[in-house]
């Protein structure tokens, strides 16, 4: 199908861009990426009356290493992410789940700020900042705040971002050297929307892990912490009993909801699975 | 009140300015306005990768990108691309393990694979599977593609040449 009229325009700076948000409305949408943006204008499942392109917004780009933090802004793509040594070294865990996300040539347009804004219960990066403690920058009519990411993603496709709001970055605490993780996520065929997946990242002590933070993505109506499991496995020697007894807490604490082709039973198990595969994996 | 936008962009190396509504994606545009034929319309939303083009090197669904969004952006198609010859080799492996049944796919696969062969040029069978998984074909069952990108990664790495089906036709 072909999307509905609509205007656009392309400010060259942040002031800018707040401006025609608020002028605009509600029926203003931000263009980044666009790569779910313009199949849903495509689909006529969204009709904005204006379309502010926001790529020209130097404080939105680039990955920088300030401190013990790494800034990931808005309009960094998933291939800057997959083919950045800032991010291979100080976020590994980024490293490893970019590979599911959709292909090749959407990840050369799609952003991380896009995905986090738009709050796809099935996508990545809402997950992966959940576990690994992000914090977003958010710049509205009023100035700039910080959000963490626990209290951003607060129901399906909806985040704490006001419709003035624009995300301009992320902060992220850089991973040190006893800090595993694992990225597992299962779905029909590579580049799919996930069946159910998990970003987990630990501190790893010989056979215990510390620190642990587990989050299921595309379970439910936004990614979801294990906190129950996670307290179980913490500090603990890790054997095969007390993975067979996370796998149960976290199957018990997890409400999964079914999508169009699974069902909630379905994922339940899977939260399991993928659990299971992560802890053998992190203590390897 | 017009909602056109005047847009100037290098399509296949010749600068074009025109007028565009806002809501015309990139393949419309190069097919309808240009008449540039190569980059197909299968899905319209991303699923198949039948418009797939190349935007400042990178190759994008032509779908999901607004011809306003390509303002001032260099755009290669399968057209220009063979005319420069950077696919020939490719082009030439496709056609030697029949790669392709209707062809509606080719365009694509074609773009997605040139960018793959000079990225990770030591790609495995595997990584190669995965990288064109994003683009569908319904007619060979990808095994005959797979083989042809594979073939050209191998004469790449080797300094050879795919010898040709046809010999100077």
């Amino acid at each position: 199908m072909k999307a509905a009229a609509f205007d656009y325009v392309k400010p060259e700076s942040l002031t800018e861009a707040l401006g025609l948000l608020a002028e605009a409305g509600e029926d203003a949408r931000l263009i980044a990426g666009g790569q779910t943006l313009l199949a849903t204008l495509n689909m006529r499942l969204s009709e904005p009356s204006i379309l502010i392109d926001i790529t020209n917004l130097s404080e939105l780009k680039g990955i920088k290493l300030d401190g013990k933090c790494l800034r990931i802004g808005a309009l960094v793509t998933h291939t800057e992410i997959e083919d950045s040594d800032l991010i291979a070294k100080h976020a590994p865990l980024l490293k490893a789940a970019v590979p599911h996300i959709a292909h090749r040539a959407i990840r050369n347009l799609g952003t991380w700020g896009g995905s986090l804004a738009y709050g796809d219960p099935a996508a990545e990066w809402p997950a992966c900042s959940l576990t690994l403690d992000a914090t977003m920058i958010i710049h509205g009519p009023s100035g700039e705040r910080k959000v963490a990411a626990k209290d951003f993603f607060i129901d399906l496709y909806t985040t704490s971002l006001a419709s003035d709001d624009i995300l301009v970055a992320t902060e992220i605490p850089v991973s040190d050297g006893a800090q595993v993780f694992c990225f597992q996520e299962l779905a029909r065929r590579h580049g799919d929307y996930a069946v159910a997946g998990l970003a987990a990242v630990a501190q790893k002590q010989g056979d215990v892990l510390t620190q642990c933070k587990f989050t299921f993505f595309s379970v439910g109506a936004t990614p979801v912490m294990a906190f129950k499991a996670q307290a179980l496995i913490d500090g603990k020697k890790l054997n095969e009993q007390l993975i067979s007894d996370a796998v149960k807490v976290a199957r018990a604490e997890i409400e999964t909801i079914a999508d169009l082709t699974n069902s909630a039973e379905a994922k339940q198990h899977l939260v399991g699975v993928l659990l299971e595969r992560a802890l053998k994996q992190m203590i390897a | 009140m017009s909602l056109k936008k005047k847009i100037t962009l290098t399509v296949n190396g010749v600068e074009v300015t025109a007028e565009v509504e806002p809501r015309m994606h990139l393949v419309d545009f190069l097919r309808e306005e240009l008449h540039l034929k190569g980059p197909h319309l299968g899905c319209e939303q991303g699923a198949c990768g039948a418009c797939t083009v190349k935007v400042d090197g990178q190759i994008i669904r032509g779908c999901l990108y607004l011809a306003v969004q390509a303002n001032g952006s260099v755009v290669e198609t399968v057209e220009g691309l063979t005319k420069s010859g950077a696919l020939a080799d490719l082009q030439e492996s496709f056609m030697r393990h029949n790669a392709m049944q209707c062809g509606f796919c080719s365009s694509g696969m074609l773009l997605a694979a040139s960018e793959l062969v000079e990225q990770q040029p030591k790609a495995s069978r595997e990584e190669v599977r995965e990288w064109i998984s994003g683009n569908y074909c319904r007619c060979t069952g990808y095994h005959a593609i797979v083989d042809a990108i594979v073939a050209v990664l191998d004469a790449r790495a080797k300094g050879q040449k795919i010898k040709p089906v046809v010999a100077n036709a």
